[in-house]
């Protein structure tokens, strides 16, 4: 479970976060949306200790973020930034295989190998493997990240835009992918989305925010309703039914 | 297993070695091979000092065009060096036990390194912003250094002028023991985090979230630095761009930024390139010129070339 009590953020003179608390269960995939500086990418970087936390608490499975080893948590919590910076001269299998470096220190056993091979299949990387970090497209340098995080096998999953530069065909398996680590693997996974009708169809759970505070917070059906919708993005738009699972036309 | 790469490099660092030792042997044997013996220690501490400490502080940097010396830790040496001559006057300087004189001078250093980027660090600044800091800093204790020198009586300033100026043919057996030390050291414990340092190469944000203790990590390796930088400034003064030269060099050799081939590689580049660039000008030019200014040289056009070229990019 993650536990978020009365955070706030703050950077200079603007107000990042103001007084967010949210509770996630273990299990399940949970979708952050919002406009763009709405605190997404903030509250997430906090839960994954990236920045230090100013006030309130927070605690992933009992260990609070703050104060727990940040070797500890690494074998509990894998974060996956936005853009992060690629070091060169890399190749993607080491790169994924960077993510079973909290278990081993570097050590790689035969267990480990067949995690990074399997990471590697799973993303569609095996042709990519023996290729250098600095050689691929956007995309397939977002996929490797992805797999990198997988491949940590932790618990609690925090993804930031992980369909940033991905083609459609990538865009769809990896949500794929997520919602398997979640109902499968028991993963809880916690992704900031921008295509707010992938949320729709593969989120448990949609937490909306808005100027550093949560605004709507619920199963897609109830959050995805024209007038939530309003009030997040400050505009109009239709939502329709379609499979089962509504249909945002944002883009009209 | 060992890398075929490293094991050529290996191969050819002893055989360069060796010819380094016997390339034009006469007179009185012995004298002449343990001369010999001290210089050939003196120069392979050197270059993997230089070599080492400038990988990993290009790693925690993410910068392949720096040395610590471009970023004046150096300057914070030479400086304490100035310091000490003109609190003490030139016949104190000279009556110091070098060993407690080098001691002392490291212990400082490496405090003041820390004390100067830490604070940095663990505020997260950006890494643009710290090396602009260190780049000024360097500037500044540099400055700091040439005041002092001018303060101070003619006679006195002779005595540090020694000390400024990268030299690759003056030997100090009184510093060899303790410089080995201190190189072993930093060395086999760099090598025990070689694993580390490639996640350190990943950045803030990827190695904090594979459980590396940024702040606690950097802090470490900077003394580390700062360390083996006492040691390569003690024994042969100030080189500025031939850590840039071997590193950029060895990576071409391992092609790979893996710290587990990198170190080795870029050590025992650096070793021959200072063993056999002194061979060369001893023996084949006769003398007509000073390693410390040939290297300086060349690594300043590699230091050019690999600017040019990643802006480029």
């Amino acid at each position: 479970m993650i536990e978020i009590k009365n955070v706030s953020l703050r950077l200079g003179d603007t107000q990042i976060l103001e007084d967010v608390s949210l509770t996630m269960p273990k299990g399940g995939l949970t979708a952050l949306v919002g406009p763009n500086g709405a605190g997404k990418s903030s509250l997430l970087s906090l839960i994954a200790r990236l920045q230090p936390l100013q006030s309130g608490s927070i605690s992933v499975d009992g260990l609070a973020v703050d104060t727990t080893p940040s070797r500890r948590l690494a074998k509990t919590l894998a974060i996956l930034r936005q853009d992060p910076a690629v070091a060169s001269r890399l190749k993607v299998r080491e790169l994924v295989g960077f993510g079973r470096f909290p278990h081993q220190r570097g050590r790689i056993d035969d267990n480990d190998l067949r995690l990074i091979e399997a990471a590697l299949q799973q993303f569609g990387l095996t042709d990519l493997a023996d290729r250098f970090l600095d050689h691929l497209s956007g995309g397939q340098r977002q996929r490797a990240m992805v797999a990198m995080a997988f491949c940590q096998g932790t618990d609690y999953m925090l993804l930031d835009e992980p369909l940033n530069n991905l083609d459609m065909m990538f865009a769809r398996q990896l949500m794929r992918d997520l919602r398997a680590a979640a109902d499968k693997d028991r993963r809880t996974v916690i992704v900031v989305l921008h295509d707010i009708n992938h949320a729709a169809v593969y989120a448990d759970r949609i937490v909306a925010m808005k100027d550093g505070r949560i605004v709507a917070d619920g199963p897609p059906a109830e959050v995805l309703q024209p007038d939530v919708l309003a009030k997040v993005f400050g505009y109009e738009m239709d939502v329709i039914e379609v499979g089962g699972a509504p249909l945002v036309l944002h883009h009209r | 297993m060992p890398d075929k790469r490293l094991l050529i490099l290996a191969a050819v660092a002893l055989a360069v070695a060796a010819a380094f030792m016997t390339v034009g042997l006469r007179g009185n044997i012995g004298f002449a091979l343990e001369l010999r013996a001290v210089r050939l220690l003196t120069l392979v501490q050197v270059g993997v000092a230089i070599a080492i400490s400038t990988v990993v502080f290009q790693t925690v940097t993410a910068n392949r065009v720096l040395t610590p010396q471009i970023m004046g830790l150096d300057a914070l040496y030479l400086f304490g060096q100035m310091a000490l001559v003109l609190t003490l006057g030139s016949v104190g300087f000279v009556a110091l036990d070098p060993r407690l004189k080098f001691a002392g001078e490291s212990v400082l250093m490496m405090a003041m390194a820390l004390m100067l980027f830490l604070p940095m660090l663990r505020r997260r600044f950006d890494i643009g912003l710290l090396l602009l800091t260190g780049v000024v800093l360097g500037v500044l204790f540099r400055s700091l250094a040439s005041l002092v020198a001018r303060v101070i009586d003619p006679n006195e300033f002779a005595v540090v002028q020694g000390s400024s100026f990268a030299d690759f043919n003056t030997v100090r057996p009184d510093l060899v023991v303790i410089g080995l030390i201190v190189t072993l050291v930093a060395g086999a414990i760099i090598w025990r985090l070689r694993h580390t340092l490639d996640i350190v190469a990943l950045g803030a944000d990827s190695a904090t979230g594979l459980g590396v203790d940024w702040t606690r990590a950097l802090a470490g390796l900077l003394l580390l630095v700062a360390a083996l930088v006492a040691v390569s400034t003690a024994l042969v003064g100030p080189v500025t761009f031939f850590g840039l030269l071997v590193v950029a060099l060895a990576e071409r050799i391992v092609d790979s930024r893996r710290h587990q081939l990198l170190l080795p590689a870029a050590m025992l580049t650096a070793i021959i390139v200072l063993l056999g660039g002194q061979i060369v000008l001893q023996h084949v030019l006769g003398g007509a010129a000073t390693l410390g200014v040939v290297i300086e040289f060349v690594g300043g056009l590699v230091f050019l070339a690999m600017l040019i070229t990643t802006s480029k990019r």
